[in-house]
């Protein structure tokens, strides 16, 4: 079976943990082996949260760099800062909603620029997916829901071996029944703002 | 029902490494459990606890793992099998028990997990556990990929009650915080009441027992050696000219590394599982079959120099490599290209291309450190005691301890000058203040004061030493994930039967004369409050008492109004560089108050020389 890797980096809060989680399940239903590992020492004091997720027949749980099929990247400077694990095959799907680290906040660092963020990715890497999922996640009804705006859109890629109904299950059994149609409506905006990138 | 409880055998979960771990010991029938949380530990005992809470499983956070490993040593040698969690750091601290609970041995299985952490995630240090096996003596076992970890928990305890000695279950920080699909077991039933058969010629370890006592544990590590031989745990997969050893989460590197480089055909791999004693045998025989062999372990070169020992031995001369500047390094933890990178460029195989895209010149981003949450009361303290001692123009040394609070080391607080380990702010201090003439404040927080910092308290009052000591309390384990520990009202947990211990009684009872109780979030109060106890001479305490916000905020404790910039600033920005608290933010080159982010300390509205921060009429939800 193909190996595909898939790298997931964002800020403590963001949910990409969960996001993980529901990517398993659905594996785990689609009768798809994948490993997966998470980073979070300090997530809950706002440092970076980084899960990988490899799929297929490979027994590693982390990924090196230049191995990344996906990065997902719930943050811009964070999907740039983990741009290393790319290559020129990649594809990258990022959030355009920035989380400026405290540093920035209180004018110690400058925060990269978004447009020339895109144009570098871009150089590099295969594809880009890049939007406001915050945005999107507004949208749907709860900014919290950005993970699932993300899901989305990395279902739409159609480079992992998992369909959109397979995720969506695993959307149902990992949510509360509160948040459910919320979610739902956020990956299918997410699904759909992908989609208009596959036109280009 | 808790999801490690359920009993349909052959189903398939997705489980986290720790959460593995704690099946594997439900399965094997653990009714008794105790630990220090330690990441990257702490969701195996995390698990286990909600798991007491509705079974007979028997659970403690105990103070210290020292402690945690002489309360379980007592419990399995009343028969019960027991199990005893921390992270690596955690095993010096049990030591002392762990070395002579080698001699004594048990009754009913113990397993000790050490959570080793290459890379230091999340540790003061990397220290690489294999060798506390050869030390005490004690076999030790290390699972190579989540799913293993469960079943090789079973084998821990079944082991352990074999050999009659406590097994040493070593884990690495990719196999604590790694998941994967898991299938379930039977669950053994919990035998949870033992008893223990008085026999002091065996337990009492005076000299004349112990040396009996020392011949036991010889005899024993030589069944323990046998058992290691014949183990499915050191197993050879693959043929070939060529060989590698490994162990842990290598093993997966290595089996990607070599279907990477198509070269299954030239590579086998000798994993060991049970790696103490080693199979020395197995061994032998195996590096006879080999041209060339590379050993790959993160960490020290524990199998390496034994192996090559081996291998001199048996009269072998072929080439064993490991750590080196060309291979592996001792640093760090590996990963799988590294791996592969080695392999190929031992044994002379065509590689991979490095394939990373180029990011020399990318922008610099901006670094992301962890900082204390919004309206942490260690921020709080912190600028106190730095505010009281720059007006009393003190020379200071601060001397911090292990827990969130270790964060005030960063600027602008620059709160931390000194950090060993758990419970050293309050001894070193002691040293510092000898040593030197300057003035000594140390920082401890609630949990690490009773975990080890009483004691130094104690040396500081009996050799009258001039110091400070300010112990944060918020009234939980914040920095493991919110455990409680002995100073925390159980109510909190919907618990009952427990004792609760007050800090200030044992500060007093240590013989300390200078006592202050501060609430951080009254700034000028408490500033004058901490001059008084600075300028004492000898032993003065600071109990700083406020509780933890993130985990008010998951009690629902939190008070519910935040606040806001006026217009009243005059952008001095006082309130930025001095407390950093991450609810501000720049916009327009006006500070403002993330509303969402601040939990209403009111810390910046207090010191805003314009009181131009004030509460937001009441937070909208
Ligand atoms: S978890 Fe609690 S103690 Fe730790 S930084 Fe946050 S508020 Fe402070």
């Amino acid at each position: 079976m193909k190996i595909t890797r898939l790298i997931i980096v964002a800020v403590g809060g963001q949910g990409n943990l969960l996001a993980s989680k529901m990517l398993g399940e659905a594996a785990l239903s689609a009768g798809i082996p994948v490993h997966m590992s998470e980073i979070h020492g300090m997530a809950q004091r706002g440092g970076v949260v980084e899960s990988s997720l490899v799929f297929g027949d490979a027994e590693s749980t982390i990924i090196s760099n230049g191995e990344a099929d996906i990065l997902l990247g719930f943050e811009p400077s964070e999907t740039l800062r983990a741009l290393n694990r790319c290559n020129k095959n990649s594809t990258v799907i990022t959030s355009l909603a920035p989380i400026p680290p405290f540093t920035v906040a209180i004018g110690k660092g400058v925060y990269p620029d978004l447009e020339q963020l895109q144009k570098l990715i871009r150089s590099r890497t295969c594809e880009l997916i890049a939007f406001n999922a915050l945005d999107l996640a507004k949208q749907a009804g709860n900014i919290m829901s950005t993970n699932m705006v993300l899901l989305g859109a990395l279902i739409q890629t159609n480079i992992l071996p998992i369909s959109a109904d397979q995720i969506k299950t695993a959307i149902k059994t990992k949510t509360k029944k509160i948040f459910l149609d919320v979610n739902l409506k956020a990956f299918d905006l997410g699904f759909e703002a992908a989609l208009k990138f596959s036109g280009e | 029902m808790h999801k490690l409880l359920q009993e349909q055998k052959g189903a398939k979960i997705m489980l986290l490494g720790n959460e593995s771990i704690a099946r594997g010991a439900i399965e094997a029938g653990v009714a008794f459990a105790t630990t220090y949380p330690g990441t990257p530990s702490s969701e195996i005992s995390l698990n286990l606890f909600q798991i007491s809470q509705e079974s007979d499983l028997y659970f403690e956070y105990s103070t210290n793992e020292k402690v945690s490993l002489e309360v379980a040593a007592a419990a399995a040698n009343s028969g019960l099998r027991t199990l005893c969690m921390m992270k690596h750091v955690g095993l010096n601290v049990a030591a002392d028990p762990l070395m002579t609970l080698a001699y004594v041995g048990v009754k009913g299985g113990l397993v000790i997990i050490s959570a080793d952490d290459p890379f230091m995630f999340s540790s003061q240090n990397e220290q690489d556990n294999r060798y506390y096996a050869k030390l005490s003596g004690l076999p030790m076992l290390e699972p190579s990929c989540v799913a293993e970890a469960k079943e090789m928990m079973i084998q821990a305890f079944d082991l352990s009650e074999k050999l009659q000695e406590p097994v040493i279950f070593r884990t690495t920080t990719r196999i604590n915080h790694s998941s994967a699909f898991v299938d379930l077991g039977n669950i053994k039933p919990r035998i949870v009441k033992g008893r223990f058969e008085r026999d002091p010629f065996n337990y009492v370890t005076v000299p004349a027992v112990s040396r009996n006592l020392h011949v036991k544990l010889l005899k024993n590590i030589k069944k323990a050696a046998l058992e290691s031989e014949a183990s499915a745990l050191n197993f050879i997969n693959g043929d070939g000219p060529f060989g590698v050893i490994c162990n842990g989460v290598s093993l997966s590197y290595v089996s990607d590394a070599i279907k990477d480089l198509k070269v299954a055909d030239k590579l086998k791999v000798l994993r060991i599982g049970f790696s103490n004693p080693l199979p020395e045998n197995l061994i032998k025989k195996f590096l006879a079959d080999c041209r060339k062999v590379l050993i790959v372990e993160e960490g020290e070169p524990f199998l390496e120099e034994a192996v090559k020992a081996m291998a001199q031995e048996a009269g072998l001369t072929l080439e064993i490599k490991g750590k080196s500047d060309k291979l592996f390094s001792r640093l760090y933890e590996f990963d799988p290209a590294m791996v592969r990178t080695s392999i190929a460029n031992y044994f002379d195989l065509p590689d991979k291309p490095g394939i990373a895209v180029s990011t020399d010149d990318l922008p610099e981003i901006p670094a992301r450190p962890p900082n204390l949450c919004a309206g942490c009361s260690h921020r709080a303290t912190f600028y106190e005691v730095k505010t009281a001692a720059n007006e009393m123009s003190l020379d200071t040394i601060y001397p911090t301890d292990i827990g969130c609070y270790t964060l005030g080391f960063l600027p602008p607080l620059s709160m931390g000058d000194f950090v060993i380990c758990m419970g050293s702010s309050v001894s070193s201090a002691c040293g510092f203040a000898k040593a030197t003439d300057q003035k000594v404040v140390a920082f401890i927080g609630d949990s690490t004061f009773f975990h080890s910092g009483i004691t130094g308290l104690i040396n500081a009052v009996f050799n009258n030493h001039n110091i400070t000591l300010v112990i944060l309390d918020n009234s939980i384990t914040a920095m493991t994930g919110h455990q409680p520990n002995p100073g925390v009202d159980m109510n909190n947990f919907n618990l009952s039967g427990y004792g609760q211990v007050k800090i200030q009684e044992i500060v007093k009872a240590a013989g300390v004369k200078h006592i202050t109780m501060i609430k951080p979030f009254k700034v000028k109060k408490s500033i004058s409050e901490i001059k008084k106890a600075l300028e004492y001479k000898g032993v003065s305490v600071i109990i700083s008492q406020e509780i933890c916000s993130l985990y008010a905020k998951s009690i629902k404790q939190l008070s519910d109004r935040s606040f806001y910039i006026t217009d009243k600033c005059k952008n001095h920005r006082d309130c930025i560089n001095e407390i950093a608290c991450p609810a501000f933010f720049l916009d327009a080159d006006q500070v403002k108050i993330d509303a969402v982010a601040c939990v209403g300390c009111a810390v910046c509205a207090q010191i805003c020389p314009e009181n131009a921060i004030l509460p937001l009429p009441k937070k909208q939800s």
